[in-house]
């Protein structure tokens, strides 16, 4: 934004208090993300920055919170042979991992695949009721997140009970997780995927249909490659609010089905560790990658349907 | 030349109007069958587990399946009867059923939540259920006076019953005194009420300032060019992907007493080594850290309007002798008010459930209606915890409907 001409000697002093300003806000925004990947990096068991830190001598940073974060768990972590097995198969951090990534993967598969779908219908001129039916599928976004824990902890325990007959629980188990962390992806998937076909010309349909397509075809052919960004990245979304649930594994999983936001919450409710931080960087590294993805696929999406700039 | 009158039809002989409506039908079937799958799985995984849990909020038959033959007798006799022989009676033989059944736990629970301290008289009255011989009153006033008490008879009236408003009525801060009549609860006993209030004040006050921080950077992002304004944005969205748990751990390193902020200010003199800021486990650090936590939520419609306000109108005004500010408030802002309704909405909505982050940097005092419902859940006293989730879900369906109303969720965008 740049300054008028005409502008006054005042208007100019509060141009810079603008910017000023503007900087700050970024600096809260940003600050609190970037500053724990040096601090994860500390030597101390301090949450600050050491003097040795502030003069950058290398003595003030080493590894010990990464490798600490390893070797929890492990039954020897200082092994030469078998350390790799060892970690794989043991080390706390690494089966959380494994969790997360296996309830997030199927979560993801599920809410992008029926999310998609219903996006399509939606997307429809002629679909019935789309308002109310939108308002429902978007509300698991909206409704508290305690409110739907408690709810699936009342509806797991017996998800037959509506039916008057009993049909084992889904407590404690991964499906349950995998269906909780779907239907809070769904609205995510919706959002984009929907926003993707608003600009979706409807005459390439009529098109690829009177070249003698049939509707599969049309769909594989002509819809998919077009729409496929914001499918991407509505997975993408979906993926990252299974990766950082926590509140409906608390209430519905078993104790021994830990997650890495789970294992994280115990962290700070507990005790906080300087290797927490260590986690924190890796998933602020992970969350810069998705961002980046995101964006490159918002960017090749505007290109493909023709839309330029934001 | 075709006869004027003669219906319109399609080749095969058929009324076109008929033919237009049949295909309309067969559109609109094929939009509802796409949606149908997902429309019927959050049903299963959402709507009806929320309904459910609603059921929970006036649904406790804890007290009244285990006692049949008081709640008999409740039922013959109006509110306010003496309890007489008969009652007495009805209640030792319930009281011999629950101590062979070993049910007394949770009918004393269900209970105790309408007159709190009654759980352990029917527990010790259970155990010596033995004891119970005719004349009953006189029995039951042996093992506690507490029995002549009317208050714990209305107490097990309201129990008696499997369906009930009791909860509702806690939840809200009333009682049933002895009579049966509906009254406030003492003054210093009102916690739930203030917590609704506190919880709703606050979250007022974390959109506020998001729509302070907000407006000056979603300004200075509409008005730069496309290049450096997507570089900016990064940001804003940054914050937006990385995960909550992690944003709320840097926010304890940065603020806790030893932590960056306060050493930083102790370094620069600002406050002493002896007093350093109390700024987190307080609710002081909730409302810091929700407010990070939610300023995308209020950018990002902010921003979309900002971007296509014509910067022609503000010149306009500038050239016909409006002061810089006058600008801003006449002509600038009022276009701007879609966003700040969209974004405010959305904001005050997160922030009204917000559970997490009270719950980790909140302390005893910044604890918000959503860290109760975890306490009662916790607790196991269920029915209330579905009673207060039902207040807090009235709400925020509410703000979700004006939501719509005003700005439509087809609107929602993420970054």
């Amino acid at each position: 934004m740049a300054l008028p001409t005409y502008a006054d000697p005042l208007e100019r002093a509060w141009h810079y208090a603008y910017l000023l300003i503007c900087g700050l806000i970024f600096l809260f925004l940003i600050a609190p993300i970037l500053v724990i990947i040096p601090l994860s990096f500390n030597a101390e068991p301090y949450f600050t920055f050491t003097e040795k830190m502030l003069t950058f001598d290398p003595e003030g940073y080493s590894l010990r919170w990464y490798d600490a974060l390893v070797s929890v768990g492990m039954q020897a972590p200082d092994a030469e042979t078998g350390w790799w097995a060892d970690m794989w198969r043991n080390s706390t951090w690494v089966r959380a991992a494994k969790n997360s990534l296996i309830v997030g993967f199927w979560a993801t598969i599920l809410a992008t695949v029926l999310g998609t779908l219903a996006a399509l219908g939606l997307s429809r001129p002629e679909m019935p009721y789309r308002r109310v039916i939108m308002a429902v599928l978007i509300s698991p976004m909206i409704v508290p997140i305690i409110i739907i824990a408690t709810g699936l902890f009342f509806f797991y325990s017996n998800p037959c009970s509506i039916l008057a007959t009993s049909c084992g629980k889904l407590t404690s188990t991964y499906t349950g997780i995998v269906l909780a962390h779907a239907t809070l992806g769904i609205p995510f998937v919706i959002i984009t995927v929907t926003a993707t076909l608003s600009g979706f010309d409807q005459s390439l349909i009529r098109a690829a249909a009177s070249l003698g397509a049939n509707p599969r075809t049309t769909f594989f052919k002509v819809v998919m490659p077009l729409i496929l960004p914001g499918i991407i990245s509505g997975a993408l979304f979906a993926f990252v609010t299974s990766f950082d649930e926590v509140v409906a594994v608390l209430f519905i999983a078993a104790p021994d089905q830990q997650t890495i936001p789970r294992q994280m919450w115990n962290g700070i409710r507990e005790q906080i560790s300087p290797a927490i931080l260590a986690v924190a960087t890796i998933l602020v590294v992970i969350s810069i990658a998705l961002l980046a993805s995101v964006e490159l696929l918002r960017r090749r999406s505007d290109r493909l349907r023709g839309v330029t700039g934001r | 030349m075709t006869d004027a009158t003669a219906p319109l039809t399609t080749t095969d002989g058929r009324p076109l109007k008929a033919a237009l409506a049949a295909a309309g039908a067969r559109a609109r079937r094929r939009a509802l069958f796409l949606v149908l799958p997902l429309l019927i799985f959050v049903m299963i995984t959402f709507v009806i587990p929320i309904g459910q849990m609603l059921h929970q909020s006036f649904y406790n038959p804890y007290f009244s399946r285990n006692a049949p033959n008081v709640a008999a007798w409740f039922a013959g006799n109006p509110v306010g009867t003496e309890p007489d022989e008969a009652a007495y009676a009805a209640l030792a033989e319930d009281f011999r059923a629950m101590q062979a059944a070993k049910t007394a736990g949770e009918a004393a629970t269900r209970v105790n939540y309408t007159l709190p301290e009654t759980r352990s008289l029917i527990t010790k009255t259970a155990r010596n259920a033995g004891d119970l011989a005719p004349p009953y009153k006189e029995a039951f006033l042996a093992i506690d006076k507490k029995w002549a008490d009317p208050a714990v008879w209305q107490a097990m009236r309201s129990s008696s019953t499997a369906y009930t408003s009791d909860f509702y009525l806690i939840a809200a801060d009333f009682e049933r005194a002895a009579d049966g009549t509906v009254q406030k609860v003492p003054d210093k006993q009102r916690i739930y009420v203030k917590l609704f209030i506190k919880t709703f004040i606050l979250s007022a006050l974390i959109t506020v300032i998001c729509l302070l921080l907000a407006f000056p950077i979603a300004h200075l992002l509409a008005t730069l060019p496309m290049a450096k304004a997507n570089l900016l944005m990064i940001l804003v969205l940054l914050p937006f992907w990385t995960s909550l748990l992690v944003r709320t751990t840097s926010w304890i390193v940065l603020l806790q007493q030893k932590g960056v902020v306060n050493e930083t200010f102790v370094a620069l003199g600002l406050v002493g080594d002896g007093n350093r800021l109390n700024l987190i486990y307080n609710q002081t650090g909730t409302i810091i850290v929700m407010t990070h936590i939610l300023l995308p939520f209020m950018v990002l419609p902010l921003y979309s309007v900002m971007r296509v306000i014509p910067p022609s109108y503000a010149r306009a005004a500038r050239s016909l002798g409006a002061t810089s500010w006058t600008t801003f408030r006449r002509i600038y802002l009022p276009q701007t008010l879609p966003g700040i309704g969209a974004g405010a909405l959305l904001v005050f909505i997160l922030a009204v459930g917000y559970y997490i982050t009270p719950a980790l940097v909140g302390g005893a005092d910044g604890q918000l209606i959503s860290n109760l419902i975890d306490f009662h859940m916790d607790k196991s006293n269920w029915s209330l915890a579905a009673a207060l989730s039902a207040l807090l879900l009235v709400g925020v369906l509410l703000l979700y409907w004006l939501y719509d109303r005003l700005v439509g969720i087809d609107k929602l965008k993420l970054g």
